[in-house]
């Protein structure tokens, strides 16, 4: 933060003062009048060089920087304009004080390099981060900003010891065991949760569970031992919990149900996510419940009311995941040729199903399963393919580039859609996705409209979740390589789940909206905002 | 409620009757707390608030007098009298209380002593939504000398046969060595669906079980089954499997009725409500428990056993004079209490060992040594007494110079003076004459040789 020798008077220190306790904010008038002190202050600089208030300056120019300094470090966008302009009305101070002594035309050149000078200044400070201009243009996106400034959620602030401070505190109010990380976390990814899969989420609770629905308890377990897996599965998973916590629940006297049952149900989704971090589905399923249950009217009976919940969850799984599945298949199939040569990731049930109507409308094809460690998932995905009767091949990952020329399309599954078109998916997605862009195969994402979320991402490491890094370990032949990892301080172990491919990859994605390129979905998010 | 604890406490202590011809088995003093302590104590541990006791008039009444039970047991216990006669099986106390059932249950035995984490059982039940879930444990020599025993007398215990799949948690083969007349027979679709598995023998069983509501329904509809362990527990492992099990259809329209039940075949039907829901939420998950075969999860059965097996910790059934011994050794370093209870009086010229514990109220005098021995409560011990390896129970009197050894001293006893005991068994009450000498043997009143 460069200053140029700024002084302080008990006036103008007041002033700083003000500013500072106003906040980030300082009007465009305010500006306006403080650039003009600083040219005012310029030219009395000059008169005050002869005199000897250099000793006034140094004291005056460090208790002006302290100030400027805890503005700066408090504000983020602002950062940048405040201690220009802090400078401002401290250079003012000398101007009010100070008579000019120079000839106008000194003044005019003191001035002229003075202002150049400080041009200069400006120039590196735009090369910082903070990018706006000495102008008030910055003044605007600041305080239009700062609202709208979503807070990072904590599951991706592990590394932060206040974050962590008060995630535990939350839980301990809600009465629910804080799971502790697992092993040695990768650098790159210790801003995440790592769980082990030998400390359940259930240790710490009491057995005949009562702070939280054993439904809910039950569905946990599921998440965390992996025995629920895949977005559409634990989205109906999760629905089918809360019914039977929506139908065991009474509202205590003095109270609504439609505002105590969200609080109910906060806990729950607490411990949840403690089990395993939710996904984008059923996130936005979670926010669909608790509209539904914030709209119940409130002289609606409790009987009513319930059953009214229960429809609504009924209806919600069946258009937005079997019917959506119904829809995407019936235009994918159209997508499926004879003679196609169909290459898929992992098990996705979306795209199993779909293979399988394609299969039944009597299409010719023949599947690739590419499947990765350490998930294995494409073993069932190969099962449910064969069972039905669909000729496939079995390659790993490792394989793709060496199995890519026969395949004549690529369809995957995806996680979630991302606001700016990205593809959220199982690890390795991206991968395939690159290799098929190279050898021109079209890739075509299936992804029903409920899980595009609003997030925006470009790497996989901002936001993912790591698994156990225990699953990496392998036993062959009665040797364990990597059985005393823990041990090895250089080591670490790293069981990604997710990974995000660029819009770039993908040539089209369908939903139950029809077929559209990656680019649309903001546009289907927007339509969705304004429908709800 | 998601569990509902019963705590079987009206067993007669049949195999080890020089013990419990006068004290209830649920009430037998191990490391100076009566029996049916610790598997309250684990309840309430994890955090248990009612329990359901069935037992007999005696222990109820014994129950309510000890001070252990009642102060240190803050759950509620709903005491169920049943007769003693003994006909009533585990299976028939079940029915009993059928009433009372509302929700799962947990079916503890009172002679269980262990550390086992129990949400490592219960977990089971929950995830895979098991209808059994139950707890074994590999067994452990014992190697104290168990007083009466002549000679090396093996004891021909029969074997129970367990077979469990290869993750070691599926329960696929349960059967005694009893019911086995020729040989030990496995059916072929037990090893079509799963072709590894692991017989084990050197188990024991726990007596813990988690069992679905549905079963207990089942129960009271078929009035033939008396015991758990014995006929339900083979039953229900050997139902997994069958074929009509596999074809129990879930109907759409029965998400709103209340549980359904099968009328064919005394089936075991596990339906709920959502029961649609949740076979689809299955169907689109892509987990499976096994691999190899082109069937879905589960094998697509829904009747499923699991077990826990208990590798490290304790765990212990008194069900036997040996065992019995064995416990009073362990039990103890489970709990981190005083070895001495504050109450007794103990004179500072007594030898007393680390491992040994003295109960309430106890008189010892001088020159007494006391090594690896369990002292009940008010029991006085006069001068240059020596007990090593003995379990004292309460209200014991010895005179002094005796020395005891391997011995199991019964309460209210009386040991003459000089009297020396090796490894022997003193009923309840019994007298012995001063400078007896006594090894290896059971002494017992004459009234209770009589009994069977």
């Amino acid at each position: 933060m460069a200053d140029s020798g700024v002084t302080d008077g008990p006036g103008k220190k007041g002033e700083i003062e003000r500013v500072k306790n106003e906040g980030k904010e300082l009007s465009k008038e305010e500006k306006q009048r403080l650039r003009k002190e600083k040219k005012q202050q310029k030219k009395s600089k000059e008169k005050k060089d002869d005199k000897e208030s250099e000793k006034e300056k140094k004291p005056g120019g460090s208790t002006a920087t302290v100030p400027q300094a805890q503005p700066s470090t408090q504000k983020a966008p602002p950062a940048v304009p405040a201690p220009v302009s802090n400078s401002v009305p401290a250079s003012e101070v000398a101007v009010a004080t100070e008579k000019p002594t120079k000839s106008k035309a000194e003044l005019k050149a003191e001035r002229r390099a003075r202002q150049d000078a400080e041009r200069a200044t400006k120039q590196t400070k735009k090369g910082e981060p903070g990018q706006q201009g000495a102008t008030g243009k910055p003044k605007a996106p600041p305080s239009e900003l700062l609202p709208v400034v979503k807070r990072l959620s904590e599951h991706v602030q592990v590394d932060d010891p206040d974050v962590l401070k008060k995630l535990a505190k939350k839980l301990e109010r809600q009465q629910i065991p804080l799971r502790s990380d697992y092993g040695y976390k990768v650098s790159l990814f210790s801003h995440l949760h790592q769980y082990s899969r030998k400390a359940p989420p259930t240790q710490q609770l009491s057995i005949p569970s009562t702070v939280i629905h054993p439904a809910i308890v039950r569905l946990g377990l599921q998440y965390s031992q992996g025995i629920v897996a895949g977005s559409n599965a634990r989205s109906v998973a999760l629905l089918h919990a809360f019914k039977q916590v929506i139908r065991d629940y009474t509202t205590p006297p003095n109270e609504e149900l439609s505002r105590d049952l969200v609080n109910k149900l906060k806990p729950y989704i607490s411990f949840l996510n403690q089990c395993r971090p939710l996904s984008a589905s059923m996130g936005n399923a979670i926010k669909y419940i608790k509209k539904e249950i914030s709209n119940i009217p409130s002289q609606c009976k409790e009987e009513e009311a319930k059953n009214k919940l229960l429809t609504s969850i009924e209806w919600y799984i069946k258009e937005k995941i079997i019917l959506a599945a119904t829809a995407i298949a019936h235009s994918s199939i159209e997508k499926i040729s004879d003679g196609d040569v169909i290459l898929v990731y992992g098990c996705s049930s979306l795209v199993n199903h779909i293979l399988c109507e394609a299969y039944d409308k009597q299409r010719k094809f023949r599947v690739i399963v590419v499947d990765s460690r350490p998930r294995l998932e494409g073993r069932e995905a190969l099962r449910r393919l064969v069972q039905k009767g669909i000729s496939c091949t079995y390659v790993l990952i490792s394989a793709v580039s060496y199995i890519l020329p026969e395949v004549s399309k690529v369809f995957l599954g995806a996680h979630a859609l991302l606001a700016n078109g990205y593809v959220m998916s199982r690890v390795g997605t991206s991968q395939i996705a690159l290799v098929a862009k190279a050898f021109n195969v079209p890739v075509l994402v299936c992804c029903e409209t409920y899980k595009f979320c609003e997030r925006v991402q470009t790497d996989s490491f901002v936001s993912n979740e790591l698994d156990d890094p225990d699953d990496l370990i392998v036993t062959r032949k009665g040797k364990t390589q990597l059985a005393g990892w823990q041990q090895v301080a250089s080591l670490g172990l790293l069981n990604l789940v997710y990974d995000v491919t660029p819009p770039d990859f993908v040539d089209l994605v369908i939903t139950d909206l029809g077929m559209i390129p990656c680019t649309s979905v903001p546009v289907v998010l927007r339509v969705k905002n304004v429908d709800q | 409620m998601e569990l509902q604890a019963v705590l079987m406490a009206a067993g007669g202590g049949s195999r080890m009757t020089d013990l419990t011809y006068n004290t209830p088995k649920a009430m037998l003093p191990v490391g100076n707390k009566p029996l049916i302590w610790y598997p309250l104590n684990l309840l309430e541990r994890v955090g248990f608030e009612e329990v359901i006791i069935i037992t007999t008039k005696e222990v109820q009444k014994m129950m309510s007098m000890d001070p252990k039970i009642k102060v240190d047991v803050k759950m509620k216990l709903d005491v169920v009298c049943i007769q003693e006669d003994g006909d009533m099986g585990t299976a028939d106390a079940l029915r009993h209380i059928q009433q009372k059932i509302k929700t799962d249950i947990l079916v503890v035995s009172c002679d269980l002593i262990t550390d086992v984490a129990l949400h490592e059982v219960v977990d089971l039940f929950r995830a895979h939504n098991a209808t059994l879930a139950m707890l074994m444990s590999k067994a452990h020599e014992f190697t104290e000398t168990v007083p009466g025993q002549k000679g090396k007398k093996k004891t021909a215990e029969q074997r129970d046969f367990v077979g469990v799949d290869q993750s070691g948690q599926r329960l696929l083969f349960m059967a005694n060595e009893a019911d086995l007349e020729d040989g030990l027979s496995l059916r072929k679709s037990v090893i079509r669906k799963h072709p590894r598995m692991h017989i084990r023998t050197g188990l024991v069983d726990a007596h813990l079980y988690c069992l679905k509501k549905a079963v207990v329904d089942f129960l009271s509809e078929n009035k033939s089954i008396s015991s758990i362990r014995g006929e339900l527990l083979p039953y229900l492992v050997r139902k997994q499997f069958s074929k009509t099990a596999n074809y129990e259809k879930i109907k759409d329209d029965c998400e709103d009725q209340t549980q359904k039940k099968s009328s064919t075949d005394d089936e075991v039907v596990i339906s709920s409500r959502d029961e649609s829901l949740l076979q689809r939420a299955q169907e689109l998950s892509c987990w499976n428990d096994h691999r190899g075969d082109m069937s879905e999860a589960y094998h697509g059965g829904k009747l499923r056993c699991y077990v826990h097996i208990m590798e490290q910790g304790l765990c212990c059934r008194v069900n036997t004079l040996a065992a019995y011994i064995e416990a009073n050794r362990l039990a103890p370093k489970l709990f981190e209490e005083p070895a001495v209870h504050p109450s007794s009086v103990i004179s500072e010229r007594c030898q007393m060992g680390s491992d040994s514990i003295i109960g309430a109220l106890c008189q010892v005098a001088d020159k007494t040594s006391i090594k690896r021995s369990t002292i009940g409560n008010s029991t006085t011990v006069k001068e240059k007494v020596k007990i090593a390896n003995s379990i004292i129970m309460h209200g014991v009197a010895i005179e002094e110079g005796c020395n005891i050894q391997g011995s199991v001293i019964c309460s209210n006893a009386v040991i003459g003076r000089g009297a020396d005991l090796k490894y022997c068994l003193v009923g309840s009450g019994q007298w012995i004459e001063p400078e007896a000498e006594r090894t290896n043997e059971v002494i017992v009143g004459t009234d209770q040789l009589m009994e069977i």
